[in-house]
Formats: C-alpha cells, sequence, structure tokens
C-alpha cells in the first residue's frame, strides 16, 4: 500500500480511469493550445526560422529598418503621451463626479462612458473630417472667418493622434478610479479632517494614495491598448506617413498582398512590439509597485461630498465643455455627413440626402459585412463565455499541477496587441500545420477573436468562482448529486450572472473590432468595422459615415439591452 | 444500525500531517461532541466521513458498510454515503427557496414530487420554518439559514448527522434555542448525530458524550460529561473544559509548598499521590469552584476584584504574585458571606490535580 498516494485520485480509487476533473483539465489546455500557443510559438519561430534552419537576417533588417525604427519611436510617444495626459484626465473627472457636489453627476457619468463604447477609429474618422488639413470642415470655417493662410490645425499628426486616443481612452481610468472612490470606506477621510487635516491635505494624502491601486490598473490598460491601437493611426496617421508599429505591420502586409515573405516581416516587426509592450508592462511595474490596500470595501456607503463652492460653475462649464468635445462632437459631425449628398459640400439642409444609407446597403458586402459581425461577436462571446468559465473553474477549483502556467496562457493574448496575434493566427491556421488551412474564411477570424477576448470572460466568471465557496458544491454531493450534477444544480446557476456579462463584454467590442479582423479578412469575410474602414478608404466618405451611424445604434442598443438584463439580476 | 467507527485514519495536506492512526467509535443513536480546538483536526475528520477527503490509511464503517478502506480500496462516492451534513458555514444554496434547498437531497434520490412536498412541509415543521418555505436564503437570518441546512440534512432520513461547529454565529439565546432543537429533533428520529465544536460549553450541553482532540489530533479522552469535568484524563482536557488555575508545588522537607511567583506558602493540608516525585517541577490545578475562602488556612490571598454574576461571585484573588479565580456559588455566599474586595482571607483547595509543569510557551 504506497503512502503517498494523492487526494486526486478519488475517483481512481472507486474504480474509475476517466476523471471528470482530469477531462476538463485536458479539454482546457488543448483549446488554450489552439487558440493561444500554436499563433503564438508560429510568429517566434518563422520571425528567426527560415524554411527550416535558423535566419535571423529578416529579423535584423527589420529591427534596423529606419522605417521600423521611427514606427517604434512613435508608438512609444503616443502610447506615453496618451497614457500621462488620460490618466490625469480620467482621474480629475473620476474625482469630480464621485467626490464633488458637482451636479447633473448620473447624467454626466453615463455620457463620460460613451467614449468607452464608441469605437475610436469613428472618432478618428470624425476628427479627420472637422480638421484634416486640407479638407476638414472646421478648418474650411476658420480659414474663411479669419482669413488665415492655411489650416490652423493638423489633426493627421503625432498630435492629433494622441488627443483622438486619450478622448477615448481616458475612461479606463475614470470607471476604475470612480468605483475604487465609490467602494472606499469614506470615515477614513473622515478620520484625517477630524485629526486637523485641510481639505486638499486629505485628497493628496489620503484619497489619491488609497486609489492608486484603482490608477494603476487603469492607466496600464490605457498604455497596452494605446501600443497597440490600429484604427486611430492608421486613420490619421496613413496620408501624411506617420507610422506606428501596428500601423506599419498592416502597411507591410497589404503591401505585399499578403505574400508569406510580407507576413514574415510582419512577424518580426510582431516581435518588436511584443518587446516594447512587454518593456512597458515592466517600467510601469517599477514606476507603480504599490501595495494594494484592503481598506476598499465591498460595502457600499455615502460618502461625504466636497463643496466646490465658487468653483462649481467653472468646473461645471469644463466637464460639459469636455463632454461636448469628445462625446457631441464627432456623434453629431458623423451623422451629418453621413447625410451629406458628396464629401466636402457644406453641411446645411438643402445638401442632405438618405441616399447614403441606400446606397451603402447596396455597395459590395455590406449586409454580408453585418451578417459577419454580429455572428462572429455572438459565436465568439459565446465560445468564450465557455471556455472561459472552464479555464476559470479549473484554475479556481481543480487546481492541477502547473494552474499558473494555465491562467498565464489565457491572458496572455490579452496583453499581446490585436495585430500580432492576428498574423500568429494567420501563420498557424493558413495551411501550414496538419495541412489546415483556415485562411479567408470566418473560423481564422473566429480563432482571432476567442483569444483576444478570452481572459474577459475568464476573469469575469474567475471572480463570480470565487464567491461560490466550496462547501455549496460540497453539500450538493453529500446531499447525493453527482459531480456533474452539482455542477448543473449549484455552480453553474451561481456564476451564470457572471457568464452572462462575460458574454456582453465580449460581444460589444467584438462588433467594432478592426485592428485583427483588418488583417484576417478575406473577399466574403468582411467584418462591420473592415467594411467601414475599406469604403473609407476607397474615398466613399459619406457612406462610410453612414454605416459607421448604423454601427453606433447597433452598439447603443446592444448596451441598454446589458444594462437592463444585468439590472435586474437576483441578489445572489 | 449505525454506528459509525473510524479505524487508523491518517491525512495530511502534503506535509502537514493532520491525523495519525485516529481511532473512534460513535455508538448508534447517540450525540457524540468532538471537542478540540480551532486547526485540531476535526473538519478534516468529518471531510474524511463524507468522503471529501480521502485518508491515507485507515476505514471507516457505518452500521456493517464499508465506506473507506485503504487496505481494501474501498472508497465509496461521496454521493452516495448518504450522511447528512450541516456545514459550519450553513452552504444554503443562494439562489434556492428554502423548500428547493430542503428537497434536493430528495430530488437527487429521485423521490416522486408529492412525497417531496409532504416530506419537505414536515421537516420545516419540525425546525419552525413552515412560514419561509418560499422565502429566498438572502431574505433569513443566520439563526434561520442554520435551520434551513439543518432540515436539508434531516429530510433524507440519513442513519447519521454531521454537525460542524453550526452555532458558532448564533447569539447566546438562539444558540441556547438550537442546542434544544437539535436535542429535540434527535430525539424524535433516533438519528446518530456527530457533533463537531470547539466551544466546551455547548458540547457539555447537547451530547451523550464527548471526545477530546488535542491540537495535534490525536483523542486524549472519550467519556460522558462527568467523566470529561470530574475526572480529566490529562492537563490538557483539565485545562481545556472550563476554566483552571495552576499553582507551582514543590516539596520542602517533607510537607508540599505553593511557590507561586514572588512567594512561598507551606502546604500542609496535602501530600503528594503515589507514583509523583517532586524531581521534575509540577503544578497543582485546581477548578475556581473547588477553591473556598477560609481565614484560618496558611494559604493567604488578597482578594482584587469580585463580580456578582447572579447565580455566582466571581472573584480574582491574588496568591503571592500569582492570580487565581476562585467562584463561589450564591448559596455558599449567603451562607459564609460575600468577601469583599481588597479584603486579606485565606483559602482552602479541594479537588486539585498534580500535573507536571508545562513550558512556558504562552499556550
Amino acid at each position: 500500500m504506497s503512502r503517498s498516494r494523492k487526494n486526486r485520485d478519488l475517483a481512481a480509487i472507486d474504480g474509475k480511469r476517466f476523471s471528470m476533473d482530469g477531462a476538463l483539465t485536458v479539454l482546457s489546455v488543448v483549446l488554450l493550445l489552439i487558440v493561444v500557443v500554436i499563433p503564438v510559438a508560429s510568429i517566434i519561430y518563422n520571425s528567426f526560422f527560415f524554411q527550416g534552419h535558423f535566419d535571423p537576417q529578416l529579423f535584423i533588417g527589420q529591427l534596423t529598418d529606419p522605417g521600423n525604427l521611427s514606427a517604434m519611436w512613435n508608438t512609444i510617444k503616443i502610447a506615453f503621451w496618451v497614457t500621462l495626459l488620460g490618466t490625469i484626465l480620467g482621474t480629475f473627472y473620476a474625482w469630480l463626479l464621485g467626490r464633488s457636489d458637482i451636479p447633473a453627476k448620473g447624467l454626466m457619468r453615463a455620457l463620460f462612458n460613451i467614449p468607452y463604447m464608441f469605437p475610436p477609429f469613428l472618432g478618428a474618422m470624425a476628427w479627420d473630417l472637422l480638421l484634416n488639413g486640407r479638407s476638414g470642415y472646421l478648418n474650411k470655417l476658420l480659414v474663411s472667418v479669419f482669413h488665415l493662410e492655411s489650416a490652423p490645425v493638423n489633426i493627421n499628426s503625432l498630435g492629433g493622434i494622441i488627443f483622438v486616443e486619450i478622448s477615448y481612452y481616458f475612461p479606463f481610468v475614470f470607471m476604475q478610479v470612480v468605483s475604487a472612490l465609490e467602494r472606499m470606506d469614506p470615515t477614513l477621510e473622515e478620520c484625517a479632517r477630524i485629526a486637523g487635516a485641510k481639505q486638499m491635505t486629505v485628497i493628496r494624502k489620503i484619497t489619491l494614495p488609497l486609489v492608486v491601486p484603482a490608477i494603476s490598473a487603469g492607466a496600464l490598460l490605457i498604455m497596452t491598448t494605446s501600443l497597440a491601437h490600429f484604427g486611430v493611426p492608421s486613420i490619421l496617421g496613413f496620408s501624411q506617413n506617420i507610422f506606428t508599429l501596428p500601423t506599419k505591420i498592416y502597411a507591410v502586409i497589404s503591401r505585399t498582398g499578403g505574400s508569406f515573405e510580407g507576413i514574415r516581416q510582419g512577424a518580426a516587426l510582431s516581435i518588436m512590439l511584443v518587446v516594447v509592450v512587454g518593456l512597458a508592462l515592466i517600467l510601469q511595474k517599477k514606476l507603480l509597485s504599490s501595495g494594494s490596500y484592503d481598506i476598499i470595501k465591498g460595502k457600499s456607503m455615502r460618502p461625504t461630498l466636497i463643496k466646490l463652492r465658487g468653483a462649481k460653475a467653472p468646473l461645471l462649464v469644463l466637464c460639459i465643455a469636455t463632454l461636448v468635445l469628445i462625446v457631441v462632437v464627432p456623434l453629431v459631425m458623423i451623422f451629418l455627413v453621413s447625410l451629406v449628398r458628396a464629401y466636402g459640400l457644406p453641411l446645411i439642409p438643402e445638401n442632405f440626402t438618405i441616399n447614403n444609407y441606400l446606397k451603402v446597403f447596396k455597395a459590395d458586402g455590406t449586409k454580408g459585412s453585418i451578417i459577419n459581425s454580429l455572428m462572429l461577436s455572438v459565436g465568439a462571446g459565446i465560445i468564450c463565455m465557455f471556455l472561459g468559465t472552464l479555464i476559470a473553474y479549473v484554475v479556481q477549483k481543480i487546481k492541477p499541477k502547473g494552474k499558473e502556467a494555465l491562467e498565464i496562457l489565457s491572458v496572455l493574448p490579452y496583453s499581446l496587441p490585436g495585430t500580432v496575434l492576428a498574423i500568429g493566427v494567420i501563420l498557424a491556421w493558413s495551411g501550414a500545420l496538419f495541412g489546415i488551412s483556415l485562411y479567408n474564411t470566418l473560423w481564422i477570424i473566429l480563432i482571432a477573436y476567442i483569444a483576444r477576448y478570452l481572459s474577459f470572460s475568464m476573469k469575469s466568471s474567475s471572480a463570480a468562482l470565487l464567491q461560490v465557496h466550496p462547501s455549496l458544491e460540497e453539500a450538493a454531493r453529500t446531499c447525493g448529486a453527482s459531480h456533474m450534477e452539482s455542477l448543473k444544480d449549484v455552480t453553474l446557476p451561481l456564476i451564470r450572472p457572471a457568464m452572462v456579462s462575460g458574454f456582453f463584454l465580449i460581444f460589444l467590442p467584438a462588433m467594432r473590432e478592426v485592428t485583427t479582423s483588418v488583417l484576417l479578412y478575406g473577399p466574403k469575410t468582411r467584418t462591420l468595422g473592415v467594411q467601414i474602414y475599406a469604403l473609407r478608404d476607397a474615398g466613399m466618405i459619406p457612406q462610410a459615415a453612414a454605416l459607421g451611424s448604423i454601427a453606433i445604434v447597433i452598439i447603443i442598443v446592444c448596451n441598454t439591452i446589458v444594462t437592463e438584463i444585468t439590472k435586474d439580476r437576483k441578489g445572489v | 444500525m449505525a454506528n459509525v467507527t473510524f479505524k487508523n485514519i491518517s491525512f495530511r495536506y502534503g506535509s502537514n500531517q493532520i491525523l495519525k492512526d485516529f481511532s473512534l467509535e460513535i455508538a448508534d443513536g447517540e450525540i457524540l461532541c468532538l471537542v478540540g480546538p480551532s486547526g485540531c483536526g476535526k473538519t478534516t475528520l468529518v471531510r474524511c466521513l463524507l468522503g471529501l477527503n480521502k485518508p491515507e490509511t485507515g476505514e471507516i464503517y457505518v452500521g456493517d458498510t464499508c465506506l473507506f478502506s485503504a487496505s481494501r480500496r474501498v472508497n465509496m462516492a461521496v454521493e452516495r454515503r448518504n450522511i447528512g451534513i450541516v456545514f459550519q458555514d450553513y452552504a444554503v444554496w443562494p439562489h434556492l427557496t428554502v423548500s428547493e434547498n430542503v428537497g434536493y437531497p430528495l430530488k437527487k434520490k429521485r423521490v416522486a414530487k408529492a412525497e417531496i412536498a409532504q416530506r419537505v412541509k414536515d421537516t420545516l415543521a419540525l425546525v419552525n420554518m413552515s412560514e419561509y418555505a418560499n422565502h429566498l436564503p438572502s431574505q433569513l437570518s443566520g439563526g434561520q439559514q442554520q435551520r434551513v441546512a439543518i432540515a436539508r440534512a434531516l429530510v433524507s432520513n440519513s442513519s447519521i448527522i454531521v454537525l460542524d461547529e453550526p452555532i458558532t454565529n448564533l447569539d447566546a439565546k438562539l444558540r441556547e434555542q438550537m442546542l434544544e432543537e437539535i436535542r429535540e429533533i434527535q430525539r424524535k428520529s433516533g438519528t446518530t448525530i456527530l457533533y463537531i465544536t470547539h466551544d466546551q460549553q455547548s458540547a457539555l450541553q447537547l451530547c451523550d458524550r464527548m471526545a477530546i482532540m488535542e491540537p495535534d489530533g490525536t483523542l486524549c479522552q472519550i467519556g460522558t460529561d462527568e467523566d470529561i469535568i470530574l475526572r480529566p484524563s490529562n492537563r490538557f482536557t483539565f485545562e481545556f473544559i472550563g476554566i483552571s488555575n495552576f499553582i507551582p508545588v514543590e516539596a520542602e522537607g517533607g510537607t508540599l509548598c505553593l511557590k507561586p511567583e514572588g512567594g512561598r506558602f507551606p502546604w500542609p493540608d496535602a501530600s503528594l499521590p503515589q507514583g509523583l516525585s517532586t524531581k521534575e517541577p509540577l503544578e497543582v490545578g485546581v477548578r475556581p469552584n473547588d477553591i473556598v475562602f477560609d481565614p484560618d488556612s496558611p494559604l493567604k490571598v488578597t482578594v482584587t476584584r469580585s463580580v456578582f454574576l447572579g447565580s455566582e461571585y466571581d472573584y480574582f484573588v491574588t496568591l503571592g504574585g500569582k492570580e487565581l479565580r476562585v467562584q463561589q456559588n450564591a448559596l455558599d455566599a449567603a451562607k459564609y458571606g460575600v468577601v469583599r474586595e481588597g479584603a486579606e482571607t485565606g483559602i482552602r483547595l479541594l479537588n486539585y490535580r498534580f500535573y507536571p509543569k508545562k513550558e512556558v510557551t504562552g499556550v
């Protein structure tokens, strides 16, 4: 009788060779292999190996190319400024709406969240229409009013890219900090006041340090997103030859018409991008290595609001101005341009027509692209919902050896730029392995979406599973339920709300996805984002704006449904 | 028959040995309280019984049924063991109503719907929860949730019910009431009950027999509550159950001498029992209610505090530099008079026991 037998073979001692825990673990490993490991390994392999032998030439060539280096430098500059300014902006507005007595908070909070839903590349399109160096509507207006020689503002610049990215990414910090402020125990601040600290001292010494973890989490999100971002720099930068690494990769691949050589160059550039992201993550960790505080409670309490007194009116005006600038102007612009008969005509009612909407549906592939996007988003949402829950269950409950590796594998694609992921998927699943070629099919896009969004649903289910105390499942077992039945009767119903919200966390961004799709689409597999992008590229700007308006409506409708569904869930 | 037998159970988490060759027998239809300090392995034992932990060695029987045997490679699946359990945290399913919670074990046994409804109704009546049948657990108080958990353990007429520290979260009054109810339920159903607790007070109140576990997971005494209190088998039991005073003692020229810190008190009343020598340091242990006041005794004390607790007086007295607890029941106090704070008097020790001196480790 061996004494070293592990608890794990409970099932084996029952005479069962095949335990469910083992099966679940193996299944999640296999799925992660398909969607994560193989694509990532393919990138590394193809950058350094050519036809089976080591060949660093390509990589070195790419690394020393001045165009690529300037793209890398641009990427870093943009990410730096977007992160810095976005974090300051987000924290400031979070404090203003979370802690001060500024009026109309509810409405403003809802409005501040809009940029989060709004596809950034549509925003870039709107600003391009307004402030394009040659033909922007606002520029033309300013030139004629003030009799200027040339356009006063050119959005097609690094500054313009930074501005547009900030306006879409500061909500990351804003939302994190607002929720941290809400969960913070207000007595902590009150104690400081009672101890004689002034209002500003309290903010500086108590409030800010306590929300530092939230700020840093948000900043991290901004930084990784901005480093990997494709939409805004591609729309604003291409015409001026301003490249970032993600747009450079796209340019290289589309220039070579998707040839293997181009894809290999893209893969080498991807590695550069990954290195930049990795270095940035390390740097960020070093800079903000603050301990985590557990004094932020789950209970909701009513914090004491800080009276703004004389500053109230100016700050309110500032808030409204910001909202108008980042939310109202781009939305209205996209909508107005979608109505205009031809791009460049003044935006007056005489020039308005509904034809763009009709035309856009007649255009090649529009209907298909909406259907594709819906299918892909729903498909990726559902698959990720189950796969993410499966992995979360394995990691949280079964805890096999090497569960950390599983967890890292499932969140890895999250910090991998979408562009990189797309190249990995192309390399892995276009015939190189087992002769399976998914190129130009929806499946390849689906795999990329799953890899990209898997961590969303895993995190959501993970958090919910942590709340399900093991004794709940055990109680079911002792009541006569098999392991399977205890999962079905107890665990699944308890984490269902988290699974549903995981689904929507994936569905919404997948609906407006461009970064990966733009590299993976084929003639019949355009997605909504790609179609808008392509229409604009083809100069059909009013039609692109029309489709953009439709996309916005779809997103807003879906988002409303989500909030309605998640609002009235039972208090479990 | 539902007597439970643990034979030579060993279990460890990694390198942390929790139970080693642990054996225990629970008779059919009794309430056995397993008492021990937190972390001594009580819950681990329960989990072995339920099949949630797999012991390394040993056997577990319920009646004639073998639930687990390491040598014969028997390990019955959790769901087939048919043991009712009330978990420490109740483990009432938050997404099911009270009657769905209670009916779940029957549903899993494929009992007909009408019968389930009837039995759920009866069981809820037994725990006084009938009016809450359609409530969700989030609408119930802690005590009510616990009764749901008890009802769920009772409903399938399991021959054994295990209660794992079920009343620790309740207030004193509810705790009392719950213990009464558990007793009552047991009387009606004749179930064998294994009651796990670190709280000796509730154990004394409820049990037929008590089993005391030491912090290292060994069983140090098993017996009726009187046995345990009046005839503790070792210092651990004596100290763990009830309040106890310990005073260092030494022999000096034939007579014993109490030597608390900063004092020396010859103690002519007592003599060293057979088999004990003063070669190693000894302590005398005595319960507060076994100390009586006697002004003529050579053991002189100062009363520092006196608290009236309703049925008894609780004194803090100092013998030399050592603080002792003394309890005097109200009847004696009326008869012999209450000793005032600040008074100097003597004490006499009854029912004392000698134990080897414990290393000073702050336990």
